[in-house]
């Protein structure tokens, strides 16, 4: 394309927009799907479907460890999996400002196809709109996924005193890397943000009994397991000694006041597990692609929907869900 | 150094009259919780938490002259957090949503290069906070004032510990003991609560912030109840006379003057402003003396003296939550209210 | 009331200095400490508000002998 940048041209629906939807997406995206390039795509499928949608506004779109391209697919099929579900098709609504540089959206686009090859899903839909603006690019994504009819639905009311919690890495590392360029502090952690289709379909390959699992995104650890015990009327008692988190981590969260509990990562899970599963499930999520550092966290236990940490000088502290925007604090 | 597990055991079986210890630093108040240390404590000891977040005891004044300034097309710059602290009918967070510049630093030196890189906007940093970070506005000006930039401003709510402390023990605050802010003592030196623990025959414990050192300073205040001392248990970055460079550098730009504490009134001789010579760099801090309740039933004031418990307010967790604050105790994360919703 | 943490001075350049904490990297202002390359200093707010003291153990332990002759 002989312009560098995006403007209001290009979301004119004429040969402009043909041109960009040609040179960029649909170079970078090509599948038997999405060639047919009607008003909608016919896929192929008869089975239980999940669905899910997502939208990603990142500031900068570019970070130490991926880009929005790469946290918009991931972000999707993680969802997918934590029903249990396949990831299949995936469809994608870009907005973009005028002043978008070109460059900028091919790599997007092509970090979409790569992380969509790697959760193995495709793309099968897209659009495209031109906004006024300042080069900004915000992007949807809606998911399908199929889910085996034999197989128990996952949730948090399944979750059962005894039942073991599993986090699959080390926590806070998407929300530092992004805060870290905001706040002018260099460091080398990267956004942890992939997808977790080898893990959990690995899981449920072993038939592991898993009562639920959640994407431990935006909130936090600490807001997902908050959830988890409200919805699931039990206690969760998680210990702060077992909890990984790696050191740049913890003392970027000291410098600007943070707790890693709820910092935000874009490829992490939680999974309940029943307890004769535990020591199992653990193997295979450190045995799969992202899973190297997951550990075993605490347990479920009869109760009324409470968090609770075991302190690492062995203190008893409550959890509530996060409130706030979880802002850098000074004093 | 002691066993941690004696000192832990001590404080579990501690059997003798009951003892109130108050933490008079929100990131005392903020560890505290995150620790659990209330649940290693025997009954007999209670952890108070006082006027210790800059945030919560900033007068509703302050926040409105900041609003009035954000919208007069001013640029304010802040640590975040004060962004949602609201003043009587608006904060800085509710004005950005609105078309306001409000732009969250970790290091007020980030002003430099933004006032230097967009000369035709004034800058005005939210220069709020207690002994530990007036020196960093001390600094600030000092290069201000050295590469002539003429385009930032700070409206100041300085405040300082020991006057506060003192107010709580002359209105007779059920207090046995202090557990004294650790950071603010680096600058201070530790020696500045002397007086106050000699007049009142109170234990003062300087702690930092890691488990360890806050339970051996609680275990230290609870052995030297009714002794009026103060204690060190934070060495490595306290001395008795502080950073008297740091001192000093305050002394220059700025003078004592009396000042307000959200829901505590005016305090003569508590704050610090501007120095009349540097006048140019004050953004009219002046006169915001005055503190309105946003809900009359509030009793923030109380809380920050110790009297009640954040559990006794009339307003805890029913009308009063972190998302809507009536009081600055439930404002930011080291306001007692706050600390109490949270963790429990 | 103040966040603020411990790090290493990695370099210096006149009213500069960058600290590392863990991995961290900023730039505080050196103005209110004199320091030299590889002290450990606590920071806060962007600017260095003292060095660690090396020997705090030796303080402590005499401070703790003090509190258990308390009656």
């Amino acid at each position: 394309m002989s312009e560098n940048y995006v403007t209001m041209a290009h979301g004119s629906g004429g040969l402009e927009t043909q041109k960009l939807i040609d040179e960029i997406f649909a170079t970078a995206f090509g599948n038997k799907y999405l060639s047919q390039m009607e008003d909608s795509t016919i896929v192929d499928g008869s089975h239980k479907i999940a669905l899910t949608t997502d939208s990603f506004v990142v500031t900068p779109i570019e970070f130490l460890g991926g880009d929005i391209g790469r946290l918009c697919i991931c972000g999707t099929v993680n969802d997918l999996l934590m029903r249990g579900a396949t990831p299949k098709y995936l469809t994608c609504g870009f907005i973009i400002e005028e002043g978008a540089s070109i460059v900028s959206l091919k790599k997007i686009a092509q970090s979409m196809e790569a992380t969509a090859k790697e959760a193995n899903i495709f793309i099968v839909a897209g659009d495209t709109k031109v906004v006024n603006g300042k080069g900004d690019i915000y992007i949807n994504t809606t998911g399908v996924g199929f889910i085996d009819e034999k197989q128990e639905e996952l949730g948090a009311k399944r979750c059962e005193q005894g039942d073991s919690i599993i986090v699959s890495g080390k926590l806070g590392e998407h929300h530092a890397a992004i805060l870290s360029s905001r706040m002018n502090i260099e460091n080398q952690i990267q956004s942890d943000c992939a997808p977790l289709n080898h893990m959990v379909m690995a899981l449920l390959r072993e038939k592991i009994q898993i009562h639920a699992m959640r994407d431990v995104t935006r909130g936090g650890l600490a807001t997902i397991l908050k959830e988890l015990a409200v919805v699931s009327q039990k206690d969760f008692i998680i210990g702060e000694d077992s909890l990984p988190v790696s050191s740049t981590v913890k003392d970027f969260c000291g410098l600007l006041g943070l707790d890693p509990l709820y910092m935000g990562n874009e490829g992490k899970m939680v999974a309940v597990v029943s307890k004769n599963h535990a020591q199992k499930a653990l193997e295979i999520i450190q045995n799969s692609p992202y899973g190297h550092d997951a550990a075993i966290i605490g347990q479920v236990e009869d109760g009324n929907g409470k968090l609770l940490m075991k302190t690492s000088i062995g203190g008893l502290r409550n959890l509530e869900v996060l409130t706030g925007e979880g802002l850098p604090r000074i004093c | 150094m002691m066993d941690l597990s004696v000192i832990k055991k001590y404080l579990r079986e501690y059997d003798a009259s009951d003892i109130h210890i108050m933490e008079v630093c929100g990131s005392h108040t903020a560890a505290i919780r995150k620790l659990g240390i209330p649940s290693l404590l025997s009954e007999h000891i209670h952890l108070i938490s006082g006027p210790g977040c800059p945030v919560c005891v900033t007068a509703s004044s302050y926040i409105d002259k900041l609003l009035q300034l954000a919208r007069a097309g001013k640029c304010i710059v802040t640590f975040g957090d004060l962004i949602r602290v609201m003043g009587s009918t608006s904060s800085l967070s509710i004005e950005k949503g609105r078309g306001a510049r409000v732009e969250v630093v970790y290091s007020p030196f980030d002003l430099v290069k933004m006032a230097k890189s967009e000369p035709e906007t004034t800058f005005i940093f939210a220069a709020i906070g207690f002994e530990t970070t007036t020196p960093i506005y001390a600094l600030l000006l000092e290069q201000l004032l050295a590469e002539n930039i003429n385009n930032v401003q700070l409206l100041t709510a300085l405040k300082t510990m020991p006057p506060v402390i003192e107010h709580l023990c002359v209105l007779g605050a059920p207090i046995n003991g202090f557990l004294a802010p650790g950071h603010v003592s680096v600058v201070t030196g530790s020696d500045i609560f002397l007086p106050i623990a000699k007049k009142y025959h109170l234990p003062f414990g300087v702690s930092g912030f890691l488990g360890d050192e806050l339970l051996t300073a609680i275990y230290g205040i609870v052995k030297a109840k009714d002794k009026g001392c103060v204690m060190n248990f934070y060495p490595s970055v306290v001395c008795a006379k502080g950073n008297q460079k740091a001192q000093e550098c305050v002394q220059k730009y700025f003078v004592k003057t009396d000042a307000a504490w959200r829901g505590m009134g005016i305090i003569s001789d508590s704050g610090l402003k501007i120095r009349e010579a540097y006048s140019m760099y004050d953004a009219g801090s002046a006169d915001l003396m005055e503190d309105k309740k946003s809900n009359q039933a509030c009793r923030c004031d109380e809380v920050l003296m110790g009297t009640i418990a954040p559990t006794q307010c009339p307003l805890y967790k029913k009308v009063c939550n972190p998302l809507n604050p009536q009081g600055a105790c439930m404002v930011s994360s080291e306001g007692s209210c706050h600390a109490y919703y949270t963790n429990g | 009331m103040c966040v603020a943490l411990p790090g290493k001075v990695i370099k210096l350049n006149g009213s500069d200095a960058v600290i590392d904490f863990n991995g961290n990297q900023l730039t505080a202002k050196t103005g209110l400490v004199e320091i030299e390359l590889g002290d450990y200093c606590l920071v806060h707010a962007g600017c260095i508000l003292q060095k660690v003291e090396a020997d705090e153990a030796k303080k402590l332990a005499a401070l703790m002998e003090e509190i258990e002759a308390f009656t």
